[in-house]
C-alpha cells in the first residue's frame, strides 16, 4: 500500500564517482609491544610444559580408553538428566511463585531459599546419606523399599544436582516470563484464549529468548559441576581418569585427558546453543544474523568475486 | 463483502446501567450509562485519563467492574444470574465469551514471535479448533482485505506500525467477532500510516459491523460514526449524533475539549 519506496539506489547515487583519501595512518606502537609481551609470555608458558615431567603419550593413548569413555557418558548422561529435571523444576516452581495462590508462592520461595541457599555438595551429601535417617522409602501402598536400594549412586547424583539446578532455572524461567509484555497476554485473552493456552503459546515461547542464554551457561555449569558425583561413588568422567591415575602414578596426565573432555563438551554445547538462541529469536530481529558456516560461505564469495572498478 | 450483522436482534449490544470502576483508591468510571445498538459504530471521545479505555476493557471483562451491570447481546458480562444471584464465571466461562469480541489495542500487541499469518490463524485453531488448513484460508483472505496478502510470512517487526494494526485487525476479524472493540487504534502510528488503518475501519462499518471506537480521530468519528459520547472524569458528559455533537456541542466542557483537538 504506503511502502512502495524503491529502496534501489538511485542511478545517480551509483554514477557519483569519488575519490579515497590518502593518509598515513596513526603508528600504533603501544598495540606492537604489547602484542610482542604476550607472545613473549606464552612462548614461555609452552616452554615450562615442553620442559616438565608430562608424559604426553599417556595423555593420547588413555584419551580413548574404555573406563574414561564410559566415564565421559555418564558425565553426559548425569548431566543431561539432572539439567531436564532442574528445567522441569524450573518451569514448575516459577509459575507457582507467579501464582496468585499464596499457598504455592511460598512454597516455591521455600524451595528457592533452601536449594539456593546451602552448596550443592553439601546436598549430594546428605541424599547419599539419606538411608541414615529413613530405613525404608514409603509411599503407602504404591511403592516400599529400603532406602539404601533406592538411592543408587545415579538417583543420589539425579536428584542433588536437578533439585539444585531447579532453583536456579525458577528464577531463570521467573525473569524471562516476567520479560514478556503485559499487553501480550491482554491480546491472547482477548482472542479467547485460556490461561494454560496463553502460557503455552505467547508467553513461554517469548520468554525462551530471555531463559535460553543464561540457561546455556547453567548448562555449561552443571558438565562441570557434575564431576561432586565423584563423593557419591558415581562413576563419572573425573573419578574415571582419577581411578586409572591412582593406579598408574600418571596424575597430571589424567587430569589432562579429563580437561580435554570437559572442553571438548563444553565447546560442542556452546555451537548448539547459538543455533537454540538463533531460532528463538526468530521474530525479534528483523534479520536473524548468519550462522558460522553461512558468514564462511559468504566471504568465499567476496574472494572470488571480481575487482569492482574502484 | 462479508456480512457481520450476525446476531444482531433488536437488543442492545452493549449495554451498561450506573457502571463504576476503581483501581484502589482512584475511581476511574463514575456511573457510565449507555447502549450501543447492532451494527452502530460507536465513537468514545475524551481526554486522556477521562475512563474511556478503561470501560471498552470492561466490555470484554479485563477489567471487572466495581458496581453497576454490563451486558454484551444480552448477556452480563463475567457473571451469569440465576434468580437475583449472580455467579462469578469460571475463567474458562470468561475466555468462551471473549470469542465473540475482538478487540485491537493501541500498541497492537501482535505476538512477535509468529509471522502475520501465523497471527491471525492462531485463535482460530487454539480456541476453535479450527483445522490449519481452514484457518489459513481464511487467514490469507482477511489479510488481503487489510491490504496485506504480500505480508503474510513477515514478522511484526519487520511491518511498519500501520501494517502491524491491520494485522491486528485481521487477528481479532478471524474469530468472526459480533463486536469489535478498538481501543485508540490509530493513536501509536505515523500520520501518514493512520489512514490505511481508518479505511480498513470503515469497510467493516460498511460492512455492518458493530463498533465500539475509542478514539482522537474527529474525522473518523464525523464521517464513520453513528453514535458519540464524549466522556471526562468518568462520567458521560454528552452523547448523541457525532455530527452534532462535534459542530454544535452542548456543554460547556465539551466545547473547550473540541476546540482544543479539533
Amino acid at each position: 500500500m504506503t511502502d512502495k519506496i524503491d529502496k534501489a539506489p538511485g542511478p545517480a547515487a551509483a554514477q557519483t564517482p569519488y575519490e579515497d583519501i590518502r593518509a598515513i595512518p596513526v603508528r600504533r606502537y603501544g598495540r606492537w609491544v604489547s602484542g610482542v609481551v604476550v607472545v613473549v609470555l606464552l612462548g614461555w608458558l609452552v616452554y615450562a610444559f615442553s620442559q616438565g615431567n608430562v608424559m604426553w603419550g599417556t595423555v593420547g593413548d588413555k584419551l580413548f580408553d574404555s573406563s574414561v569413555l564410559t566415564g565421559l557418558w555418564h558425565t553426559v548422561l548425569i548431566s543431561v538428566t539432572a539439567m531436564l529435571l532442574g528445567l522441569v523444576l524450573g518451569v514448575l516452581f516459577a509459575v507457582m511463585r507467579l501464582s496468585k495462590n499464596p499457598v504455592t508462592g511460598a512454597v516455591a520461595w521455600l524451595y528457592i531459599w533452601f536449594f539456593r541457599g546451602t552448596p550443592v555438595y553439601v546436598q549430594l551429601l546428605m541424599w547419599f546419606n539419606l538411608a541414615l535417617i529413613f530405613q525404608y522409602l514409603n509411599l503407602g501402598p504404591i511403592y516400599k523399599n529400603e532406602m539404601v536400594d533406592v538411592m543408587t549412586p545415579f538417583v543420589v547424583a539425579l536428584l542433588g544436582l536437578g533439585l539444585n539446578e531447579g532453583a536456579y532455572m525458577a528464577e531463570i524461567v521467573r525473569a524471562g516470563i516476567q520479560s514478556v509484555d503485559e499487553g501480550q497476554t491482554e491480546a491472547s485473552h482477548a482472542l479467547g484464549m485460556t490461561a494454560g493456552q496463553t502460557m503455552r503459546r505467547v508467553v513461554l515461547p517469548q520468554a525462551m529468548r530471555v531463559i535460553i542464554p543464561p540457561t546455556g551457561n547453567e548448562f555449561i555449569n552443571m558438565l562441570k559441576t557434575s564431576s561432586l558425583v565423584s563423593v557419591v561413588q558415581y562413576v563419572d568422567l573425573l573419578r574415571a581418569t582419577s581411578n586409572i591415575g591412582a593406579n598408574s602414578g600418571a596424575v597430571m596426565e589424567m587430569l589432562f585427558v579429563a580437561s580435554a573432555w570437559y572442553l571438548i563438551l563444553t565447546s560442542i554445547f556452546s555451537v548448539g546453543q547459538y543455533y537454540l538462541e538463533r531460532r528463538f529469536a526468530r521474530g525479534s530481529l528483523r534479520s536473524l544474523p548468519p550462522t558460522p558456516w553461512q558468514r564462511i560461505k559468504a566471504n568465499l564469495g567476496t574472494l572470488r568475486r571480481p575487482e569492482v572498478a574502484r | 463483502m462479508t456480512d457481520f450483522s450476525k446476531g444482531a436482534g433488536s437488543q442492545p449490544m452493549v449495554k451498561a446501567e450506573g457502571v463504576h470502576k476503581s483501581f484502589g483508591l482512584a475511581h476511574i468510571l463514575k456511573g457510565i450509562d449507555l447502549e450501543v445498538a447492532p451494527r452502530e459504530v460507536f465513537c468514545l471521545i475524551g481526554p486522556s485519563g477521562s475512563g474511556k479505555s478503561t470501560f471498552l476493557r470492561c466490555i470484554n471483562h479485563l477489567e471487572k467492574i466495581n458496581s453497576g451491570r454490563l451486558s454484551v447481546d444480552g448477556e452480563l458480562v463475567g457473571y451469569r444470574q440465576k434468580g437475583d444471584k449472580l455467579y462469578e464465571l469460571k475463567d474458562r466461562e470468561v475466555a468462551a465469551k471473549r470469542r465473540d469480541i475482538g478487540m485491537v489495542f493501541q500498541r497492537f500487541n501482535l505476538f512477535p514471535h509468529m509471522t502475520a499469518l501465523e497471527n491471525v490463524m492462531e485463535a482460530p485453531v487454539m480456541v476453535k479448533r479450527e483445522s490449519k488448513a481452514v484457518a489459513r484460508e481464511r487467514a490469507q483472505r482477511l489479510l488481503d482485505r487489510v491490504g496485506l496478502a504480500d505480508k503474510a510470512q513477515n514478522y511484526p517487526s519487520q511491518l511498519s506500525g500501520g501494517q502491524q494494526q491491520r494485522v491486528a485487525i485481521a487477528r481479532a476479524l478471524a474469530m468472526e467477532p459480533k463486536l469489535m472493540l478498538f481501543d485508540e487504534p490509530t493513536s501509536a502510528l505515523d500520520p501518514e500510516l493512520v489512514g490505511d488503518v481508518l479505511d480498513v475501519m470503515r469497510g467493516l462499518a460498511e460492512d455492518g459491523m458493530t463498533m465500539v471506537v475509542v478514539t482522537h480521530e474527529m474525522g473518523f468519528a464525523r464521517e464513520v460514526g453513528d453514535a458519540l459520547v464524549f466522556m471526562d472524569d468518568g462520567v458521560v458528559v454528552e452523547a448523541g449524533n457525532p455530527r452534532d455533537v462535534l459542530t454544535n456541542p452542548q456543554h460547556d466542557r465539551t466545547r473547550s475539549f473540541l476546540s482544543k483537538v479539533l
